[in-house]
Order: structure tokens, then C-alpha cells, then sequence
């Protein structure tokens, strides 16, 4: 088996983000991270949406980002580390809009590594230096300049270790143009590690040190050390150093020390100020923990500097700090507001925040004002002895706010993020959908979604009126060629044209004159300012003083079909000739002398736009019935004579010629595509040679089962087409790569571009007797979501195999679960406090929920209707039980009656695993499945994580046991149970009786079940331990499984031992086997191996497209979507893993990490190929493309064509 | 092997235990040996995003409180070394 894995859809989390002019403008951008991918957003300030502007996926882990400036330059650089064992520097350039790596400076061992730089990264403010540190001992520190050319600069390394310390965080502090200083927050265990009675341990100190580098010298002294709270966590700069143009000091410098429940400054050489981190006033709030501070970002602005800093329930505090010059005089501190939960925050000049949550959506939010004058309480740390410091081991006297909802900000756009998938489904249940939807259980806590993701352009709509018949064709077009806007709506029934005038109001008008006796087949804005109208008796030319000049059909003869752009016109007639018009320059439409007979009846034709500043376009292509098409050249010398001819596998019904931008054809300028649409539903996209009018490079695609319509439309001010079948598609191109996607939408008759002051990207469309008008608000964006509510972390779900609904059990570790909340809150009540109702009924989902002691749980069943999009019923658990597996089982002994069993236990505990007791809850479906109906509880002794309907019982994976129970009247009777597992069953498959158990550390374990002698027998393992997460049978005796370290992985059993196994009717001979490396007596072999650098969490085999080849479907944690196709010949096999060799040496990896020892992260990679990487080729200057097509004897667009049909033919994406 | 010979090779090693910490050596004790186990597997988790989003769905924490936990813990991730018996 080989395959070759494609991510349909890559990474949405975002695990840091980082601002600045990155492509040197006066505007600025993001750059974020999500882990195996960089992307470049640019947040218009004036309509507050956030675009991205590219995204590149690193072949590597990005752990660290930050974004630094020289002194005096204006451009901002990227600092990338990874896991590479490089620091690797970038520069956007907005020209080929692409990252360059300017510099990429080797230090260590590749892999996250304990001593190995990459995980924090400081840049000193002014832009001089950075440093570089790991988790343990290594910091190194780079100096950066520029060279006479002001090209960017890197020194070798200066080393600034410490042994055996532990370092938490480290930043650069803001010392103005003296020499760079870091401050690190480190721990030493050199001690502790000593002292077996644990005194040192307690006596460990937390110290923060800063790290000077002297530019004289060329070296890096510790400069000062001093002991600070033990549970500091986090380091904040704070301004300093002096303005070149005046004395006064732009802060006092030094940085915050942000530990548990405090903020402390800290400076070389000053007094300190501490203040405490007020907490939410919640009467369920648990008074024994501490709060930190998880993400903080600080803003200057003209002479004055705050900070934001999030605590990890999602409190937004603004700290200010009043100085005298160098002096703190205090340090204060107030709630801000409330938003998600970030792994970073940006603040921007033009007024927003950005908010990249951790997990869920992405947030853009517009400042309304900073916090200056409300009433919000402010703590300074003036009000405490010694101002905060008088005893530093001992707290402060908390502090408490009110969480409201906001107030400052204002949300201004969201980015949708599918972080974290947890599980997911691909079925195909909606109705009128003819490829399958993939639903997926996302997000965390309160802020869960169930997702359904279809794959297509989102539409919005914004008219929908009914008409008097029903159209078949529908056209706008604007008075004259200087207009902003159109000013006519053209609608062509079977009689007649009716013609609406777009004002306020869309109205009826007679006067335009257009002929409204007669259909319409053509209609066109020409020259200056005139109008044309074909019918099929004739063309009537509308000069803009309303005088028509007629052009009418010889007798016995009728148009057939026409095109027609600014200056030409094109028409064919039922006698299979072709008449040529052109504009001269008077703006008389001139007929061209000789007709051009076809010899065949003419069904389509298309003309391009008249390319800037020419007088015409020179070419003109004919579909006839004759299934051919040939390109006609309108060029003076040679007019009306066939260039080329092109052969068809069914009449042509439509054709479209577009300039489009294709970066993998021709980088700067538009290519010309020929679109042909085919009567069978098929559409052929070729490429039309400019020079000689040749056909080139053709590709294929199935639309839909109607004939094709192909319309010119702009989306988005580029070219587009839309192709209409029995689904719509639109083709266009973004970030300079060709799209085509389907659009969620109804189907379409006829549609044509719609542009009006209300809505100036519109299109409108014709479905039956309904005029629409709708526009496509966002490209690029491959799956549509829609999303149902959950109230807490989704775990698992199950379909019903007659209804449709699924059942997903959501559980969050803690969390009160309702009741126990409402019982608290009555005893506190009854304990005569008085509770603040608003505070209680803040919504969760932007607030969360007040955390809870470890081993508390809340939870519940929910029932859902994915067609309809809601939640029928929610089934809340009682006794504090945690939720962590469900199946429907077909139990024979109640005549396969369906059952809903969940996995429960209460009082878990995660780490280790523990619960006092764990349950089987046995539900009977009530109501059609709408309700459940609770029968029994069976008490267990572990948690049960993995349920499988097998054979009209129960398989059930509790704890480290594997067993079959059977129903009963009372509880779920045990039959047989098999305890050989090491660690704890997280998945469970079946065919036949066969059993696949994935066990949570030793990979997956091939089982059967003796029905005679009722015995369990593991017959197979596998010899690598492997953290599963995830697995699915691909056949009888093969397997895919992920684990937790994001790798994908086929094992399978050799044909004769599943032969012998299933020969052995007792399995004795099973049982009396020998075993092999203490384990199974068979072993399984490992097909294939690749690292997806996602945490696997769900897979699927899965057909994805209507009467295509089935492909493993796998989804990560960070919210990868992708897909492993299995290759049909050795040829292909051959063809793309010479292709994948070429890539890796043509394309090396952004932060400078080995693709092949990347996708062999933890075992060798094994017959998979990397289809992210081979994609890439489209985006290679012109002169690799076509080294590399030349050694593997092919032609660029050869490759292009293998490359798209790959991903055509497997995914339809 | 000439004593010279193995003097350097002693510091080389040395060294490199100095430069590469973790690295094993024949006296390793067990206690020692599962620190190092312990510190590297902490490290990985705040140095990989994934498993430090993964850890922090379990345990339904905030992704800064887990690699702040696991941070802590690598001081003494297996509690106080054992007593030496020097009898």
C-alpha cells in the first residue's frame, strides 16, 4: 500500500501571533503561527476585517515568534523558532508575496528538545540583539545589524548559559540605547537535586536575572540576580530609556513579574511595587485557587505606555504605571473586560485588538476606549504597606471585580477556527447534497460547537423576488462606460425581454429602447455610451440619444446564439454561419465583409474581454455540434480563418474565455483559459496559446448532471466564472492560485454579474421564477460551517442507524454540573449570604464557568438533529459523573432492540486515572429516538473508555479490561472478560468477530472472540509502542490508527495467521501459542508511516466524492482536516515520489527543518508521500517548474494536471 | 590504550555531559535516570503545542497554566532523591 496525504483543510489554532509593518508600509500585519504553518493576516482598519494575505506551511514546528525592527528602519522581520534547531529570520516581500528567510543560523540537535533553543525567544526593543533560550540551561544571544548595503546582519552566537536551571520565561528589557539586557525568570535545581530530606527544594528560590550584552565587548554578563515570588510565571517589558530628541524618559524601564495572584515591577537598583490580581466576585468561585496571568501585551502610545494582561479565565486587566522620570511611583491595576481566552493578544495603532483564542474562533475587537473614566475599581499598590512589599511571602488582601458583559471593545470580526476537533463523522445526510458533510465536535468547555462542514463558498443573499414567469436568462448592464453602477436588469423570457431599472427601487421601464417582443440572447454596454441588444431576428444598436440602429437577419434565418464584448460582437446564425461586427472608431457596429460558414450548427461561443488599450481580442472560439471547437482568429490579417481545433466527448453547451491569474502557469501576467462546457455536466478548462491560438493543457471536471452554462463575472473586482450545472461553481483566483469550489446555494439557471451602490460585488442569479441577488463574502475558504451550540467539551458521538440524530456526550473536567451548582448556591442562600444574581447569569460561553476542585464534573447526553441543525434533548448526568463513551448496541437478547450505553464514572480524576466508581448507563430510545429513557446502571471498577456494538451485545473497554456484557433485567451482565492490556482501551473495532483494541500506550492489539468456548483471545499485537487516539479497520486485517504524537500509521496481519485464527474453532491452539517478545504470539506488520504534526483524533474511510475511491479522512486537535488517498498504479507511485524527492531539494523548509526527518519525526517515514509538499510545485519561479518537469520527462502542466487530479479525483476539493 | 589517551577521552566525555544535559552515564542511579526521563518528557509537552493543547482539554485548564505546571514540576518532577547509604 502507498499513499499520498493531502490536508484539505490545515491548522486553524493560532499558537502565537506577532504584529508589526511586516511588508514595510505604513500598515500593519499579523503573523501567527499555527504550529506547522505561518500566515500573514493584514486587519483593514477601515472596515475592521481581518484578510489573509498568505499562509505557507513550514514543514516543521514553530514554537516561538517574535517581530523586531532595526534601529531607524521601518520594515519588521519575523523571528521564527522552531524545532529545527535553527533560529531562522524572514522577511515578507510584498512584491512575490511570499516569506524569504534571510538568515538561518544552526545552534543544536532538531527536535523540541529540553536544551535545545526554540522555545522563547526576546528581541531587545531598539532592535539591536535577540536572544534565544530553551527550557533548561541554553540562552544564546544573536546581535543584529545592517551591513554598508543596509542589508540585515546576524553575528555568531554569544553564549549565556547556566547549568541545571529551569528557565520560565525571559524577555528584553527596555534600557533606551544603552547596552541590550534580558531578563530571565529561572529556577536552579542543582540543590534540590542533592538533598534527599527536601529542605533545598523548599528553599529553592525563583530568580530573575538580567542578562547584559556588551556591545564593546562582544559578551554577555549576568549583570544582577535576585530572588522573586516563587510562582511567577511570566515576564512583561516596560518601557524605558530616554527620547533621542529630548531628556525625558519614556518609562521607567525594568519589567512586571506576573506570579500567582499578584504583579509585581521589578528593576535593577529600584524599589519593587506589588499589587494583586483581583478575582471574579462568583459565589461558586473555589477560594483555594490562585490565578495567573496567561497572556499579556503592552502598548505605547505618544508619551505614555499601558499594559493588557489576560488571566486564564479570560479577564482582561489594564496595568498602568505612574513614573517620575526613572522612578515607579505606582503600579496600578483594573478589570478591563472579558474575552476569550488567548494564546496571544495584539494590539494594533489603528485601534484593535487582536484576540487568537487557544481554542475556538479568533477574535478582532475594536477599541471604544481605554478604561480611563469608568467607575471600575482600581487597585494601586500605593494602598498596601511598603507599596505591596512589605512582607513579599506573604499575599496581599484580595481584591474582587464584577465581570460584566464588554464595554472598552467592541467585537469587529471574527476568524473561524475548528480548534479542537475532538471527534468527528463524515456522512452524507443532508438532503440535496450529493457528496458527503463532515461533522465535527470542536471547542472547549462552554464554547463548544458541533460543526458541519460542507465543502463550498459560503453565499449570502440579500434579494429574493418572485417573477411573473419564469426567465431564462438574466443581464445587467450600465448605461454608459463611465458608470459606477448598472443600471438595468434585462430578463429574457420565452416572448419576450422585460427590462428593470435599479434606483431605489427595482422597477419596470419601457422607454430604454431595448426590443421587449422578443427573447434576448445577448446583451452588451458598447463603445462610450451605447447599448446593444441581440434577439434572434437581429441586433438593435441603442446610441445613447435613444436612436437604434438595426441589424436585421436575412430572411428565413434567426441568431442562434451570440458574444459580444466592448467593441465586438459575434453571432451565429441558424444556418450555421458566422456574422463578425466590430466598433470603428465613429462607434458604427461595422459588419465584417464575408460571413464564415461552420458546416455545423453553432452551439456556443465566446469572445474575451478586450484587453487594455488594444482595439480588439483576436481570437474567438466556436463550440459546434459536431463536438469540436475551434479557435477563429478575428485579427485584421487573417480574420474569420480556424486557428485550431480541439475534439469533444459530447456537444459543447457552453464556452467562456477568461484572462485569469494562475501563479503555476504564468506568474505576473493572466492566462487565457478557454472554459467548455460540455451537455453531460463535464467541463474542460484549456489554456489558449497567445501566440498561435493552439489549445493547450486541458483538464476536466465533473460539474453536475445538468448541461453547463459558463458566465463572466467579477468576485471580488477579479475575473471569475461561474459554471452552472446541477450545483453551481464558481472559478477564481486567490493569493494568486486558481480556485474552483461549488457554492451553498440553490441551484442556478442563469447568473451574470450584479453591481449596485447598496451591493457593488453582487452577482444575480435566475433559479425557477426567482430573481436573486447574492454576493460571496469570503474566498479562499474551502468548507462552509454551520455550528450548533454545546454547553461543554464535547467527547464523543454516535449516529442512530434509523433516524439520523446523533448522541453526543459532552463532559467538562472542573465544572459544577448544573444541579450541583443550583444545590450550592441554595446552601449558600440558606448560610445567609447574599449572592449576586447578574454575576450568576453571565453567559458561559463568554465568561466560562468558575473552576472547581480536580474531580469534578459536569456532563451530559444531548440529542441532536444535524439536518435541522438543533438540539432536541439534553440529558443531564447526575452524582458527579464524568462522560466518556457512548454506543447504540443491537442487543439479540431484546430482539435487537436498539440501546444507547454511555461510559460514566464519578470522581475522576485525569492524572493518574482514578474514579470511586464507573458505570454503564443503559438507555432505552423513547419518542422515535427524540428522548432517552434511563433503564439501568452497572457499577464498574475502572472508566469505561471505549463502548462497540458487537454480535447483539456489548464490548466494553473498562479500564485496562476488555469485556462482553449482555442485558439484563437489573444491570448489564458480564459474559467474559480479558485483562492481558497494559494500560487502558481508548478505541474498539469489530468485523466479524474479530475485535481491534487500541490500547492508550501499546499500539493496537488484534483480539477474537470464541463464541463456543466464550473466550477473549489477543492473537496479534504490534512491536512499536504507540500512544493510539484513534484508529479505523481499513479491511479484515488492516488498520489505521493515529497516535498522540500526530503520526498516521497502517498495520496489518498476514493473510495465513488470520486464516489459521479464524480456522481455530475453540482457539485453543491461540491459547497455547507461544508469545512472542512478551506480548501476542503474531506480530503485525507497519504498511505505511507519517507524521501529520496534528494530534490524531478521529479517523474515517470514507468515499468523498459521488462514485469516487475511498481515502482514510483523519482530523487533528488543532483543527487539520486531511485526507490519504491510496495510489491506483506503480506508475503514479513512481511519477509523485520523484516529483516529492525534486521538492524537498527545490524547496527547503521555512524555519529550517529537514521535510523528510520531519514527516519521520518519531519512526521513518514509510510509503507515504507528501502531498502538501509536491503542491508546492505550483508555487516555484517558472524556470524550477519546468528543470523539474524536465527530469521526470514531462510538462509543467503535466505535472500541474497530475497534481490537480490527484486532488480532484480523491477529495474534490 | 595509552593513559594519555584515556585522560582525554575522560574529559571529551566530560564535556560533553556538561554540554549535553541528560545524557547517561554507567553510574547513573535510578533516581537520576527518572529525573532526566521525567524533565525531558515535561519539556516536550510545553515544547510541542499539541500535546500541551491536549493536556489542557483533559484537564480543563488553560493552555498557559499547563506549560506553567509542567515548567514547575521539572524542578523536582519525582520528589527528593533518595538517602545515600555511605556505610
Amino acid at each position: 500500500m502507498h499513499l499520498y496525504n493531502l490536508t484539505l483543510q490545515p491548522p486553524t489554532a493560532i499558537l502565537q501571533a506577532i504584529v508589526g509593518n511586516f511588508s514595510g508600509a505604513r500598515q500593519q500585519e499579523i503573523i501567527v503561527s499555527h504550529g506547522t504553518r505561518i500566515e500573514l493576516l493584514r486587519p483593514d482598519p477601515q472596515s475592521g476585517k481581518v484578510s489573509t494575505v498568505i499562509a505557507t506551511d513550514v514543514f516543521g514546528s514553530v514554537r516561538s515568534l517574535a517581530a523586531f525592527r532595526l534601529t531607524g528602519g521601518s520594515k519588521d522581520y519575523a523571528i521564527v523558532g522552531s524545532d529545527s534547531g535553527r533560529v531562522v529570520i524572514l522577511d515578507y516581500d510584498p512584491k512575490t508575496s511570499s516569506f524569504v528567510k534571510l538568515h538561518q543560523e544552526t545552534f543544536g540537535k532538531s527536535g523540541a528538545r529540553r536544551i535545545v533553543p526554540g522555545q522563547y525567544l526576546a528581541t531587545d526593543p531598539k532592535g539591536r540583539s535577540m536572544m534565544i533560550a530553551s527550557m533548561e540551561k541554553s540562552k544564546l544571544v544573536y546581535i543584529l545589524n545592517r551591513d554598508a548595503a543596509a542589508n540585515l546582519t546576524i553575528s555568531s552566537p554569544l553564549e549565556a548559559h547556566k547549568s541545571n536551571a529551569i528557565i520560565h520565561h525571559i524577555v528584553g528589557v527596555d534600557v533606551g540605547f544603552e547596552n541590550p539586557m534580558y531578563a530571565a525568570l529561572e529556577v536552579d535545581y542543582s540543590e534540590s537535586d542533592q538533598d534527599p530530606t527536601g529542605e533545598a527544594f523548599n528553599r529553592t528560590e525563583k530568580m530573575l536575572t538580567y542578562y547584559e550584552l556588551d556591545l564593546g565587548l562582544n559578551h554577555v554578563v549576568r549583570k544582577w540576580s535576585e530572588p522573586t515570588d516563587p510562582r511567577a510565571n511570566l515576564l512583561v517589558q516596560v518601557p524605558g530609556g530616554q527620547l533621542a530628541s529630548s531628556d525625558r524618559y519614556d518609562g521607567p524601564s525594568g519589567v512586571l513579574v506576573c506570579c500567582e495572584d499578584h504583579i509585581i515591577y521589578r528593576h535593577m537598583n529600584s524599589p519593587q511595587h506589588r499589587v494583586p490580581i483581583p478575582r471574579r466576585k462568583h459565589p461558586l468561585e473555589d477560594p483555594n485557587r490562585g490565578v495567573i496571568i496567561t497572556t499579556a501585551v503592552m502598548h505605547k502610545m505618544k508619551g505614555a505606555f499601558f499594559f493588557l494582561l489576560q488571566s486564564e479565565d479570560g479577564d482582561l486587566f489594564k496595568v498602568t504605571i505612574e513614573h517620575q522620570e526613572q522612578d515607579v511611583t505606582a503600579l496600578k491595576i483594573k478589570y478591563f473586560d472579558t474575552v476569550p481566552v488567548a494564546s496571544s493578544l495584539c494590539i494594533l495603532k489603528s485601534g484593535f485588538l487582536f484576540v487568537a483564542s487557544e481554542f475556538g474562533n479568533h477574535y478582532l475587537y475594536q477599541f471604544l476606549k481605554l478604561g480611563d473614566d469608568d467607575d471600575e475599581p482600581e487597585f494601586s499598590s500605593t494602598n498596601y504597606p511598603g507599596d505591596g512589599m512589605r512582607d513579599p511571602s506573604s499575599p496581599l488582601p484580595r481584591e474582587y471585580f464584577k465581570p460584566r458583559p464588554l464595554e472598552n471593545l467592541a467585537l469587529a470580526d471574527e476568524m473561524e477556527s475548528l480548534d479542537p476537533i475532538i471527534d468527528s463523522k463524515v456522512l452524507n445526510i443532508l438532503p440535496n447534497s450529493d457528496t458527503p458533510q463532515i461533522f465535527a465536535a470542536c471547542g472547549r468547555g462552554a464554547r463548544s460547537t458541533l460543526r458541519t462542514l460542507r465543502h463550498g463558498l459560503e453565499v449570502e443573499e440579500s434579494v429574493s423576488s418572485e417573477l411573473p414567469g419564469i426567465p431564462n436568462a438574466v443581464w445587467t448592464t450600465k448605461r454608459t462606460e463611465s458608470d459606477p453602477y448598472d443600471s438595468y436588469i434585462i430578463l429574457s423570457f420565452v416572448n419576450g425581454t422585460l427590462v428593470l431599472s435599479i434606483g431605489e427601487t427595482i422597477e419596470e421601464v419601457q422607454d430604454t429602447g431595448f426590443l421587449s417582443s422578443s427573447p434576448t440572447i445577448a446583451v452588451q454596454q458598447i463603445g462610450a455610451d451605447a447599448l446593444l441588444q441581440v434577439h434572434p431576428h437581429g441586433i438593435r444598436h441603442v446610441l445613447s440619444d435613444r436612436r437604434v440602429n438595426e441589424w436585421r437577419v436575412p430572411e428565413g434565418k434567426t441568431i442562434v446564439t451570440a458574444t459580444t464584448n466592448k467593441r465586438q460582437v459575434v453571432v451565429a446564425l441558424s444556418s450555421a454561419e458566422l456574422v463578425y461586427f466590430e466598433l470603428d472608431l465613429d462607434g458604427q457596429l461595422n459588419e465584417y465583409q464575408d460571413r464564415k460558414a461552420m458546416g455545423s450548427t453553432v452551439l456556443a461561443l465566446s469572445i474575451g474581454e478586450v484587453p487594455e488599450g488594444r482595439q480588439r481580442t483576436p481570437y474567438l472560439a466556436v463550440g459546434c455540434e459536431d463536438q469540436t471547437v475551434r479557435i477563429i482568429s478575428l485579427d485584421p490579417e487573417s480574420t474569420l480563418e480556424t486557428l485550431s481545433l480541439q475534439a469533444l466527448t459530447a456537444p459543447p453547451s457552453s464556452i467562456c474565455i477568461a484572462d485569469m491569474l494562475d501563479a503555476s502557469i504564468n506568474k505576473s501576467h493572466p492566462t487565457m483559459f478557454v472554459n467548455i462546457g460540455l451537455q453531460n455536466g463535464v467541463l474542460l478548462r484549456t489554456v489558449l496559446d497567445p501566440m498561435n491560438g493552439q489549445l493547450t493543457d486541458t483538464r476536466t471536471r465533473f460539474l453536475g448532471t445538468r448541461p453547463i452554462k459558463l458566465v463572466r463575472v467579477q468576485v471580488q473586482k477579479s475575473p471569475a466564472i461561474l459554471a452552472l450545472s446541477s450545483r453551481s461553481w464558481v472559478n477564481y483566483t486567490h493569493q494568486n492560485l486558481m480556485h474552483f469550489t461549488p457554492l451553498i446555494y440553490d441551484n442556478l439557471d442563469y447568473a451574470w454579474s450584479f453591481s449596485a451602490e447598496l451591493s457593488p460585488e453582487g452577482l444575480i442569479g435566475i433559479a425557477g421564477n426567482l430573481l436573486r441577488i447574492f454576493v460571496i463574502p469570503k474566498l479562499g475558504t474551502k468548507l462552509k460551517e454551520d455550528v450548533i451550540p454545546l454547553s461543554y467539551t464535547p467527547r464523543k458521538f454516535v449516529t442512530h442507524p434509523e433516524n439520523n440524530y446523533f448522541y453526543l456526550i459532552e463532559g467538562d473536567h472542573r465544572t459544577l454540573g448544573q444541579d450541583a451548582a443550583q444545590n450550592k448556591l441554595k446552601e449558600l442562600k440558606q448560610a445567609g449570604k447574599r449572592i449576586d444574581e447578574e454575576v450568576i447569569n453571565l453567559p458561559p460561553d463568554i465568561f466560562g464557568r468558575p473552576k472547581a476542585p480536580a474531580g469534578t464534573w459536569a456532563a451530559n447526553v444531548r440529542v441532536i438533529d444535524p439536518i435541522e441543525g438543533k438540539t432536541i434533548a439534553v440529558v443531564p448526568m447526575d452524582g458527579n459523573e464524568g462522560v466518556f463513551s457512548i454506543a447504540v448496541v443491537p442487543f439479540s437478547a431484546r430482539n435487537n432492540e436498539l440501546h444507547l450505553v454511555v461510559g460514566t464514572a464519578a470522581d475522576t480524576t485525569v492524572s493518574p486515572r482514578t474514579c470511586t466508581q464507573g458505570y454503564l448507563r443503559t438507555y432505552k430510545f423513547v419518542d422515535d429516538g427524540k428522548g432517552l429513557e434511563l433503564m439501568h446502571k452497572t457499577e464498574l471498577d475502572d472508566v469505561p473508555l471505549a463502548l462497540l456494538a458487537f454480535q447483539g451485545k456489548l464490548i466494553a473497554g473498562v479500564g485496562k479490561s476488555l469485556r462482553l456484557y449482555d442485558i439484563g433485567k437489573k444491570k448489564l451482565l458480564r459474559k467474559v472478560e480479558n485483562k492481558a492490556f497494559t494500560s487502558a482501551i481508548v478505541t474498539l473495532e469489530t468485523q466479524g468477530s474479530r475485535i481491534i483494541v487500541g490500547d492508550m500506550q501499546e499500539s493496537i492489539q488484534y483480539v477474537v472472540y470464541k463464541a463456543p468456548e466464550n473466550r477473549l483471545l489477543t492473537f496479534a499485537d504490534d512491536t512499536q509502542p504507540r500512544w493510539v487516539t484513534a484508529s479505523t479497520m481499513v479491511d479484515y486485517n488492516t488498520v489505521a490508527a493515529g497516535d498522540r504524537f500526530g503520526n498516521i500509521f497502517v498495520n496489518r496481519l498476514d493473510d495465513k495467521i488470520s486464516d489459521q485464527v479464524d480456522d481455530d474453532p475453540t482457539g485453543a491452539g491461540i491459547l497455547h501459542e507461544k508469545s512472542i517478545l512478551m506480548g501476542a504470539p503474531h506480530k503485525t506488520n507497519m504498511l505505511c508511516h507519517f507524521h501529520v504534526g496534528d494530534l490524531i483524533t478521529s479517523i474515517h474511510k470514507v468515499s468523498l466524492v459521488a462514485g469516487g475511491r475511498e481515502v482514510l479522512l483523519y482530523t487533528g486537535l488543532h483543527g487539520t482536516i486531511g485526507i490519504l488517498m491510496p495510489f491506483v498504479s506503480k506508475e503514479d507511485v513512481d511519477f509523485i515520489s520523484t516529483l516529492e524527492q525534486h521538492m524537498r531539494t527545490e524547496q527547503p523548509s521555512l524555519v529550517g527543518r529537514d521535510q523528510l526527518a520531519w514527516r519521520g519525526y518519531y519512526v521513518p517515514i514509510k510509503a507515504v508521500v507528501d502531498g502538501d509538499l509536491c503542491e508546492t510545485y505550483a508555487r516555484l519561479s517558472a524556470q524550477k517548474q519546468s528543470a523539474i518537469a524536465g527530469e521526470l520527462d514531462r510538462t509543467v502542466g503535466e505535472v500541474l494536471k497530475k497534481l490537480e487530479q490527484m486532488r480532484v479525483t480523491s477529495s474534490g476539493f | 590504550m595509552s593513559s594519555e589517551l584515556r585522560y582525554t577521552a575522560n574529559t571529551q566525555l566530560e564535556h560533553l555531559h556538561a554540554r549535553y544535559t541528560g545524557t547517561g552515564h554507567a553510574d547513573l542511579s535510578k533516581y537520576e535516570w527518572l529525573t532526566h526521563q521525567h524533565r525531558d518528557t515535561l519539556a516536550s509537552i510545553v515544547g510541542h503545542p499539541t500535546l500541551a493543547s491536549y493536556l489542557a482539554i483533559a484537564e480543563n485548564e488553560a493552555i498557559g497554566r499547563i506549560k506553567f505546571e509542567m515548567t514547575e514540576r521539572m524542578l523536582q518532577p519525582c520528589g527528593p532523591p533518595p538517602r545515600k547509604d555511605d556505610d
